[in-house]
């Protein structure tokens, strides 16, 4: 008897223990299982959740083994020790082992105590309700290291899982069932309640904090950070373009490289699971914000001491470079559960998240960054815009209906759906 | 031990638990999310609604059959408020700083959910006894919660409890604070009062099934 045959056995013969959903969830991750339907014909797909959520988690791994790298190009520029990489995506002093070897020792604990803790919540849940596993959390918590400052400390990352996976998803009924975006759940906790270590200029950095008031003090700002401050004029000797486009800047640890964010948008769009029309108009949404704000500068409304001058001034694409504008477009806004779920719906929904991130991110005094708020505020709204979507839907069919000709003409039953439809 | 029948002692018992009038009524939540930061802060304002409450449902319950019930409510409106000002009054002169805590929301306490719905509900058909005991239940259930909400926020918060810190010093780091614990500032804020109120809720409901509404 092979492998397969032996865990069916098992399978089969310990369906109602308790612990069963735990058995099966590894069991499916693994294998398919051996039971067929008996009847009747059934439409068969191979992209279930768990491949679903798999090809999600393929097209984060470049954004996570750059953040690896990048982790020790950051901390090592800012010591001093190397410097500035040249010479295009792949020029020399980023791509080194040191860098590597850096960041993967920093990040891969984060990772770990991620999946770890989510999955152990989400396993003690399906026990309760007696439910199979579900894959939800494969996503976020691969999502979850991605969004958070390198130094954070392990224990706030894990009562923020914990937190985030109860309320944000949980206590609605599970994967499918959830209002909130959970990954985002978990980083909108972590920075309320530990705003210290969620911004500012130490974080971002890794030994930042650790250095503070000693004599190698060393601080690692992002470039939102940077201008929130009010500057303006030398941003361009700090970091030039190319260097946000291929994220060669501080900040958390997946949202940095626009380029590689790209990459995983458009595998996301080719393999259809994720929904380009919210990334398009979520693009359109920031890129109309930003114009309006450098149409505000150029119209000369504000004057240049307002604390808004510089953020508002910063060209209008280049938002899309910096901070996480660009990962929370392509991975989180387009999340199938919590974003709207009509093509029209996705339009207005895509552009109102970048249009409030840009702005969040203007008028935001304590914090330079919007995305993840203004995500949370349209997964709020998202069953509204679609409940209008689909109400002007049975509109515009009704009103076709009026002028329309029931055959047959004269029997009882199309008068009465006439009457009862108009 | 007839201290009380069993009916009457249903009137105290009942909100305290499976007619909680914040988990179950879901009245009086505001109060219970703005002043729920800092223990101190919820005793004294539960200690405000049973005085209130307790009252104020035998002032109405001894003029029910005197008031028009066409210009109840505003009968009711100048009971509570006399009693308000009382105790705002007497927040100011013996506990400034706390009353400076509770700012605005002792005045609230008039426009309170559970006050005035139990005058309407309760106080205005029953007895004085009735009444008083009535209100003493609603005012605890109230109180309880509170106390609850309170506890956890402050703890969890600023890792003080009644303002005194019992986790250690946040500046000296010492005891928990020395593993590299810190104080969450989620507990601070509003929103989170919402949320322990909501588990609160999950938990009662998931231990009494009885109390799970239709769907």
């Amino acid at each position: 008897m092979g492998l397969k045959e032996k865990l069916h056995t098992f399978r089969v013969k310990n369906q109602d223990k308790k612990w069963f959903p735990v058995f099966s969830g590894f069991h499916t991750f693994l294998f398919t299982p051996n039971e067929t339907t008996k009847h009747g014909t059934h439409v068969k797909g191979a992209d279930d959740l768990k491949r679903t959520m798999n090809t999600v988690v393929m097209s984060l791994i470049p954004c996570l083994i750059f953040g690896m790298f990048n982790t020790g190009y950051q901390h090592y520029l800012a010591l001093g020790e190397i410097d500035a990489v040249t010479g295009g995506f792949f020029g020399s002093g980023f791509w080194t082992w040191d860098n590597f070897i850096l960041g993967f020792w920093k990040i891969l604990p984060l990772v770990i105590v991620s999946y770890a803790v989510g999955l152990a919540v989400e396993f003690v849940f399906c026990v309760i309700k007696g439910h199979e596993i579900e894959e939800g959390y494969l996503v976020t918590g691969m999502l979850v290291p991605l969004i958070v400052p390198v130094d954070l400390p392990l224990w706030m990352l894990a009562v923020a899982v914990v937190f985030g996976v109860v309320i944000g998803k949980e206590v609605f009924g599970g994967t499918g069932m959830n209002i909130l975006n959970p990954a985002l759940t978990i980083r909108a906790f972590l920075f309320f309640a530990y705003p210290t270590w969620m911004s500012g200029d130490k974080v971002w950095v890794h030994g930042a904090v650790d250095s503070t008031g000693t004599a190698d003090a060393i601080s690692g700002e992002t470039v939102l950070g940077y201008l929130a401050q009010g500057n303006t004029t030398d941003l361009a000797q700090k970091y030039d373009l190319a260097d946000m486009f291929y994220g060669f800047i501080p900040g958390s640890i997946g949202e940095t490289s626009t380029i590689l964010i790209l990459l995983g948008g458009l595998f996301l769009i080719f393999s259809k699971i994720a929904s380009w029309r919210i990334m398009l108009s979520a693009v359109i949404g920031s890129l109309v914000m930003g114009l309006i704000f450098n149409g505000i500068v150029a119209a000369e409304w504000i004057p240049e001491y307002s604390k808004f001058y510089s953020l508002m001034s910063f060209e209008y694409w280049q938002h899309l470079l910096v901070g996480g504008l660009a990962f929370g477009i392509v991975f989180m806004a387009t999340d199938p559960v919590t974003g709207a779920q009509t093509n029209r719906g996705k339009w207005v929904y895509g552009f109102l998240i970048g249009f409030m991130s840009v702005m969040i991110r203007v008028f935001n005094p304590g914090y330079p960054e919007g995305v993840f708020l203004a995500i949370l505020l349209m997964n709020v709204f998202a069953p509204t815009i679609d409940h209008y979507v689909i109400r002007g839907n049975v509109k515009r069919r009704l009103k076709r209906l009026k002028n329309a000709t029931i055959y047959p003409k004269v029997t009882e039953g199309a008068e009465a759906l006439k009457t009862e439809t108009v | 031990m007839a201290l009380l029948s069993k009916k009457d002692a249903n009137l105290i018992l009942d909100p305290l638990a499976d007619n909680n009038p914040i988990t179950i009524q879901v009245l009086g939540i505001c109060s219970a999310l703005a002043i729920t930061a800092e223990l101190k802060a919820s005793v004294v304002m539960a200690l405000s609604v049973l005085f209130v409450l307790g009252v104020g449902n035998v002032v109405i319950s001894l003029l029910r059959n005197v008031i028009p019930s066409k210009i109840r409510i505003i009968v009711q409106l100048i009971v509570v408020a006399t009693l308000v000002i009382v105790v705002d009054q007497v927040l100011k002169a013996f506990a400034y700083e706390l009353s400076k805590t509770l700012a605005v929301f002792v005045g609230l306490i008039i426009t309170n959910c559970i006050i005035m719905g139990r005058f309407e509900a309760f106080a205005l058909g029953n007895g004085p006894w009735k009444s008083f005991l009535d209100g003493i239940g609603n005012a605890l259930g109230y109180g309880v919660i509170l106390i609850i909400v309170g506890f956890f926020r402050e703890l969890l918060g600023s890792g003080t409890l009644f303002g005194i810190p019992v986790l250690g010093d946040p500046i000296r780091k010492t005891g928990l604070y020395a593993t590299g614990y810190e104080n969450n500032g989620f507990m601070i804020i509003p929103p989170a009062a919402l949320i322990v109120v909501g588990i609160i809720i999950w938990v009662q409901r998931s231990r009494n099934k009885a109390l799970i509404e239709e769907a």
